[in-house]
């Protein structure tokens, strides 16, 4: 995998810098039709009031020409030629001499086919002359004579001028802007991306504790960010979990293996009957029996808390679950003068599996009647096993307990004992794989639930609860 | 009997056929599932040992296409996946047990006798009689010797089930499978004392002893020969 970089064509390959283009371009578009509007509404709307005083200009002289002739024209245009103003006449002779007018000669320009043609003239101001552009019609008159009606348009020239380049910087500079704005977000938006590339690259690596940058905007990045860091914590949780797993497989089932092996070993050293021979065979047995015990609990609350078990749930009758688990310890409890009393109200749906709530009550009554014999003779000889809905943080759940009146559990030993393959002191000496427990936590996490260890006074209280939509 | 053990695993397979011989069965193995199928089909069994994971042709599609050419023979599937949904998959795939790796042999005899018994089942019987013991599963009665036994519910149905395999060695795994529908083993063994519950209440006041304890295997309803 290559390296993440900022070149520029990694640049331009980005998702933001093409949409920065693309927005750009309909922005240039709608301001080009903008700019068109607003161009022919004043440059355009400047030339047609120019053409529309020189046609009026016409029809005046025409008028004169048509009353008084060649004279009352010519007269005309004197007197008009003498306002200051930016009309232009001129008449001329057909030998081509100026009869009247502003302008010096007849300037050497064809007219287009509309009659009308624009051209430069010499203007006289107060230090000599200034060239001007100007724009007008010419007519041949009876006799040859010319005649030309114009108007200087310098002014206007300059205004379009204007206009137009006002126009072509406004269109420039928003290309520029945007595609500089456009580089710069797409810019921001690939170093975060790289920095994503660069912390999952980490994390591929092997370096699982490492995080993606959260920026604190809370923008999609931040969220696609925050969203594989919760997947990244599940994963990393897994991990661990899966760790712990195999060490304590390690650790808890090598010394009984040992153990096995040793003895199988010895046996075989010793000159021994058929009888002792026999006789290891069976312990053998019987030990390769209590390994898979443990293997097998340990496989069931890696199960368990791999979560890959939330397929199989369905919705369970609590009450029912409770009512066969204590159906089936009832004779051991009473084996040893113990009461199994049940508290439970009838129907008491939870999302869950019905084998592996079993099992974690299972344990509990076990756990209760190897742990929970009373100190004091004279101590109340039940379990209680009670379940009761409650709403726990705003979830309708259910507090499943099963409280003995043993000697209990330190309170400082409490959390401990939910860990695997642990095994208080006191007892040492009674059989178990010391999972009983953890896998009744691991069970309360797999259906969405906690377990909570408490004194009973005396005894000790196991209280699952579970929410009823196992979330 | 005439047994099928289907098993890639020749060491394991050497142990069940032997065990199995020495129960004074007739076995035939197959080391892979096409040769599996193929003798299936050709010979006829009272039973037949799959293996789920096996070259070629895996234990699943063995038993489906068995039953898709009309062979009914009772199948007992061995595998070490023993998560629910396997053995859901396996019974699925027209298994009729499903027993998980590591297994002890008194379980595997007990159980293909089970099996085998259960493929040829007598017309539905509201009646079963073992010596003088009598249960009437239609009037939920039990009666010894003529005198009428209180039973509990599940003590009806452990006494039920015992009964319809009488003469059959029934494992202690087997009881919590059937009777109470649970597939792990409490850590503690709380069936014997169930066992010895019912054996006082159906025993105890009776010369001969029905319910019979076989060492490292399980229990047996039987009369005395």
């Amino acid at each position: 995998m290559n390296q993440p970089q900022t070149t520029v064509s990694n640049l331009l390959r980005t998702s933001t810098f093409r949409l920065a283009v693309i927005y750009l371009a309909l922005f240039a578009a709608s301001a080009i039709t903008l700019l068109a509007y607003v161009y022919w509404n004043t440059a355009g709307f400047l030339a047609r009031q120019t053409d529309e005083a020189v046609e009026a200009e016409i029809g005046g002289l025409a008028e004169q020409y048509r009353q008084g002739g060649l004279p009352l024209l010519v007269h005309t245009v004197i007197q008009r030629s003498r306002d200051p103003g930016s009309s232009l006449y001129l008449v001329l002779d057909p030998a081509g001499r100026v009869l009247a007018g502003t302008l010096d000669a007849r300037p050497q320009v064809e007219p287009g086919p509309d009659g009308w043609f624009d051209f430069d003239y010499n203007r006289k101001t107060l230090d000599g002359t200034e060239v001007k552009a100007a724009r007008a019609r010419a007519f041949y008159l009876q006799e040859g004579f010319y005649l030309l009606v114009g108007r200087d348009v310098q002014e206007r020239r300059e205004i379009e001028n204007l206009i137009t380049n006002a126009l072509i910087w406004a269109i420039g500079l928003t290309v520029a802007l945007g595609l500089v704005g456009g580089l710069f977000m797409s810019r921001n938006m690939l170093a975060r991306v790289d920095e994503i590339n660069r912390s999952s690259l980490d994390i591929m690596g092997g370096d699982l504790s490492q995080r993606l940058p959260i920026a604190g905007t809370g923008d999609e990045l931040d969220q696609l960010g925050r969203n594989l860091n919760a997947m990244l914590d599940q994963i990393e949780a897994l991990m661990t979990g899966m760790r712990q797993v195999t060490d304590n497989i390690a650790h808890d089932l090598r010394s009984p293996l040992n153990r096995l092996r040793n003895r199988l070993e010895v046996t075989l050293m010793q000159e021994a009957s058929a009888d002792d021979y026999r006789l290891a065979l069976e312990k053998t047995i019987a030990e390769a029996d209590n390994l898979l015990g443990t293997f097998n609990a340990l496989l069931m609350i890696a199960r368990a808390e791999a979560g890959s078990l939330r397929d199989s749930m369905s919705w369970v009758d609590l009450s029912t679950t409770l009512h066969d688990a204590a159906e089936l310890y009832e004779p051991l409890a009473e084996e040893h003068d113990i009461k199994l009393s049940l508290d439970v109200p009838e129907k008491l749906m939870i999302w869950g599996t019905r084998e592996l709530l079993s099992q974690a009550v299972a344990n509990l009554l076990d756990n209760a009647i190897k742990h929970g014999l009373p100190t004091d003779p004279e101590g109340p000889r039940t379990i209680e096993i009670a379940a009761v809905p409650e709403m726990s943080r705003g979830v309708k759940s259910v507090a499943l307990s099963v409280t003995d009146h043993g000697p209990g559990i330190p309170e400082d030993q409490r959390q401990h004992v939910l860990e695997r393959f642990v095994r208080l002191e006191a007892s040492r000496n009674t059989p178990g794989s010391g999972l009983g427990l953890s896998l009744v936590a691991a069970v309360a996490r797999l259906h969405g639930g906690t377990v909570e260890l408490d004194d009973a006074e005396p005894g000790l209280r196991v209280t699952l609860l579970l929410p009823v939509s196992g979330r | 009997m005439r047994i099928l053990v289907i098993e890639d695993d020749l060491e394991a397979a050497a142990y069940v056929v032997k065990g199995l011989r020495e129960s004074g069965h007739i076995v035939d193995h197959a080391a892979d599932g096409e040769e599996g199928l193929t003798l299936a089909l050709s010979s006829t069994f009272d039973v037949m040992i799959v293996d789920r994971m096996l070259p070629k042709r895996d234990g699943l599609s063995v038993v489906e296409t068995l039953r898709e050419e009309g062979v009914r023979t009772p199948v007992l599937f061995l595998s070490a996946l023993g998560e629910v949904d396997d053995r859901i998959k396996g019974l699925k795939a027209g298994g009729d047990d499903y027993l998980t790796k590591p297994y002890a042999f008194a379980e595997l005899l007990a159980r293909i006798e089970v099996l085998v018994r259960r493929s040829n089942p007598d017309q539905v019987r509201t009646r079963l009689q073992v010596g003088d013991l009598e249960i009437d599963l239609l009037a939920r009665k039990v009666t010894r010797d003529g005198q009428e036994i209180d039973l509990q519910p599940r003590e009806f149905r452990l006494l039920e089930y015992l009964m319809k395999h009488a003469g059959q060695v029934v494992t202690r795994t087997m009881l919590l499978e059937n009777v109470w529908e649970y597939h792990f083993d409490p850590q503690t063994n709380v069936i014997d004392v169930h066992i010895s519950r019912l054996r006082a209440k159906i025993d105890k006041n009776f010369e001969q002893p029905l319910l019979h304890t076989v060492r490292g295997a399980g229990y047996s309803l039987r009369a005395a020969d």
